[in-house]
């Protein structure tokens, strides 16, 4: 991408070049380039940990790792993958698109722009780093439940601090998409003509802004446990370890939410152009958006069904999470009916949002029987969970923004990706994925605790099919990688349409999109 | 970026108002605690246990038609060289009678060693109704080098508890609590068990 744009750069600006160009860059493409390309590396780290954790449940016992470093496994694949590759992947989308669809000639604080991608990547030194501390890495799960994160060893105290920059960084970031997309719209462009992926991320960095500084509330808390004598969650002192789980959770589901609306942005934009029709229910859409931003404050505690609330709580919470599926289906049934009579092509995005709408809405629907409270005392902190958070998570977050990668790197690097080979990483991902965590839901009904190394013997086939598919899914993210890189690399001239009826400002530009756009503002019909 | 500089005053007031609720959002945190502490108090949510003093116990009447199961259990936490266990596992009472228990403690180091013990109630509907006249919880406990001591606890379980409930459970989980004695604990120690508290305070 580097050679793409260098030939763009203004005269009068005298960028630096090289690595230098990046560390000071304050342009919303380079930026958001860094930041995708974080993400892709650490979608690899964290899906490297995901096969680690794979190979030991491939047969019953103990054969690759030991039960702690498998713990350590499980934290640090969860903690790298969605403060890591999903979050920081968003960012890198909203940086490179939402000027460009709102008619900006930058975000609106480029300076703060370019710290809040820095601090990535030492959190996450940090973090990795914590692995080759003595008694290893953090262990405790990603929610870094106390009392038992409050016994862990320093690492525990690396990830608080990696955690705390994340959360500076996601903040930051946050605050910049606010003010960029209330001040910088181009002259006409008014909110409710908005892409809806710009819509979309305005109501997470709205989420970002209530819910970040509580995660960090909640792991200094656990910090001063650790080392000043406080006792906010230490039962010795009077504390309340339930206490914990109601911070964090109050934190946590709307953070799942964080990972989703954007995704959810991401396909509104690409099943439209694929189906040569407008988004269908573009009003409801965006208030489907809000209201699910709205209810994911009151729902935390379904994560907490078994902790002992009183019946009354229970209920609330149950209904309460119910709820969410309504504005979810509004959303599911716009993007059919935007399919229904449309001119349908399938190029490869168009198959990855297809997919996402399809296996998302399965993920949607575990998540309704997990709602269900007392059946929640059966599938909870059982393989059903992870099955629930991986169609959601992989099959709505992870491949939105692989069919958003592919629906505008055409724009991005000013060449077409290799369709055929885009088309077979799309079958490979999504069939291994299928292989990878369908038998999980069989697991978890049938009683198979998550975070745990070695399992019975009857659960044995569904692991060994399980085990087989995520390498697959592993090995298929190769294609993904060298797509990526051939398409920056060379290929045909991509128009500055790229697609046969696209609709945004984005696709007015040329292709690949110049270093600066936009520098004075479009005429919007 | 002339197009950033005409917006910079906008701009700014706006991202002042998204760092104070950033702040506020920071300090909300911390607020939860204290805001669920009162919920769960008032509610008697979370399996946290009341306290009544034996003289208005002494005025409510005995539902001689009920018994109810009330089972003892007890663990300690990892830094606690302690043993312990209920004397009896279980006990057969009538709502709004007194009955009483000890479990037995034995410090299993050479040195003193200061525990507490935190309670726990299940069912948690129970919990509110579960009342606590007298308890080796309601304060530390220091067990010398080898030492062995039967340590009381005297309860009631409220008439109005909901029939459907016949079985309740009564949990300690022990604790060493050496960081967080002050000479306020000491001293209470001294004076006997305070009551009047349901668990231990902070600040004590
Ligand atoms: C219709 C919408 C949804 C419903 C009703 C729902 C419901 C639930 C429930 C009840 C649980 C707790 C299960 C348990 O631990 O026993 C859960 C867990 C989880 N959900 Fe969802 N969910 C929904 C959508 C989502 C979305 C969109 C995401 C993320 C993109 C998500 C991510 C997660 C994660 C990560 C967990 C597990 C957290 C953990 O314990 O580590 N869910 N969900
Ligand atoms: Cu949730």
């Amino acid at each position: 991408m580097a050679t793409a744009e260098a030939a763009h750069h203004d005269e009068h600006h005298g960028h630096p070049t090289g690595i230098l160009r990046w560390i000071t860059t304050t342009n919303h493409k380079d930026i958001g380039t860094l930041y995708l390309c974080f993400s892709l590396t650490m979608f690899l780290v964290g899906g490297l940990m995901a096969l680690v954790i794979r190979a030991e449940l491939f047969q019953p016992g103990l054969q690759v790792v030991d039960p702690h470093f498998f713990n350590q496994m499980t934290t640090m694949h969860a903690l790298v993958m969605i403060f890591g590759a999903v979050m920081p992947g968003f960012v890198g989308f909203a940086n490179w698109m939402i000027p460009m669809m709102i008619g900006a000639p930058d975000m609106a604080l480029p300076r703060l722009n370019n710290w809040s991608f820095w601090i990535l990547p030492f959190a996450f030194t940090m973090l990795l780093a914590s692995l080759f501390t003595a008694g290893g890495g953090p262990a405790s799960g990603w929610t870094l439940y106390a009392p038992l994160s409050i016994q862990g060893g320093m690492s525990v105290d690396m990830t608080i601090f990696a955690i705390h920059m994340m959360g500076v960084s996601s903040i930051l970031g946050a605050i910049n998409v606010i003010v960029t997309i209330f001040n910088m719209r181009a002259p006409g462009m008014a909110l409710m003509k908005l892409p809806l992926f710009v819509w979309t991320w305005l109501i997470t960095a709205f989420l970002l802004i209530a819910v970040m500084p509580v995660l960090a509330g909640a792991v200094t808390m656990l910090l001063t446990d650790r080392h000043f004598d406080t006792a906010f969650f230490n039962p010795a002192g009077g504390g309340d370890p339930v206490m914990f789980q109601h911070i964090f959770w109050f934190f946590g589901h709307p953070e799942v939410y964080i990972l989703i609306l954007p995704a959810f942005g991401i396909i509104s934009e690409i099943i439209p152009t694929f189906s040569r029709k407008p988004l269908f229910g573009y009003t409801t859409m965006v208030l489907a958006t809000a209201g699910i931003a709205f209810l994911s404050f009151i729902v935390w505690a379904h994560h907490m069904f078994t902790v002992g609330m009183p019946l009354a709580g229970e209920l609330f919470f149950m209904y309460s999470t119910m709820l969410i599926a309504v504005p979810t289906g509004v959303k599911v049934f716009n993007w059919v009916s935007t399919m229904w009579r449309g001119s349908l092509t399938f190029e490869t995005p168009m198959l990855f949002a297809l997919a996402v709408v399809f296996l998302f809405t399965i993920g949607g629907f575990s998540g309704l029987m997990l709602a269900i409270t007392p059946a929640d005392f059966q599938y909870h902190d059982t393989y059903f969970v992870v099955a629930h958070f991986h169609y959601v998570l992989f099959s709505g977050s992870v491949m939105a923004m692989m069919g958003g990668a592919y629906y505008w790197l055409p724009k991005w690097t000013g060449h077409m990706y290799d369709e055929r080979l885009g088309k077979i990483h799309f079958w490979t991902n999504t069939i291994f994925f299928n292989i990878t965590f369908f038998p999980q839901h069989f697991l978890g009904l049938a009683g198979m605790p998550r975070r745990i190394p070695d399992y019975a013997l009857q659960f044995t086939e569904f692991n060994v099919i399980s085990s087989m598919g995520a390498f697959g899914l592993g090995l298929s993210q190769l294609i993904f990688v060298y797509v990526v890189i051939k398409c920056v690399r060379g290929g045909k001239k991509a128009s500055d349409k790229v697609w046969d009826q696209p609709r945004g400002l984005e696709w007015t530009v040329p292709s690949p999109a110049p270093h600066h756009t936009f520098d004075t503002p479009p005429k919007i019909a | 970026m002339s197009a950033a500089t005409e917006h910079s005053s906008a701009n700014r007031r706006l991202v002042v108002r998204l760092v104070v609720a950033v702040f506020a959002m920071f300090g909300f945190g911390f607020a939860l605690v204290p805001l669920y502490d009162v919920f769960c108090d008032i509610t008697g949510l979370n399996g946290k246990t009341g306290v009544a003093d034996s003289s208005t116990i002494e005025a409510t009447s005995v539902d001689k038609d009920r018994w109810i199961t009330v089972e003892f259990t007890g663990n300690v936490a990892t830094g606690l060289p302690w043993e312990i266990r209920p004397k009896v596992a279980k006990m057969e009472v009538q709502p709004g009678a007194l009955a009483r228990t000890t479990y037995i403690a034995h410090n299993t180091s050479n040195r003193t060693v200061v525990g507490r013990a935190i309670p726990s109630v299940t069912p948690g509907e129970a919990a509110a109704h579960f009342k606590k006249t007298e308890c080796f919880c309601f304060s530390e406990q220091y067990l010398e080098p080898g030492e062995t001591r039967e340590m009381t606890v005297q309860f009631v379980v409220e008439p109005d508890i909901a029939p459907n409930l016949t079985t309740i459970t009564l949990s300690y989980a022990f604790f060493n609590t050496e960081k967080f004695v002050t000479q306020k604990s000491v001293d209470a120690k001294n004076d006997g068990a305070k009551p009047g508290e349901a668990r231990p305070d902070k600040k004590s």
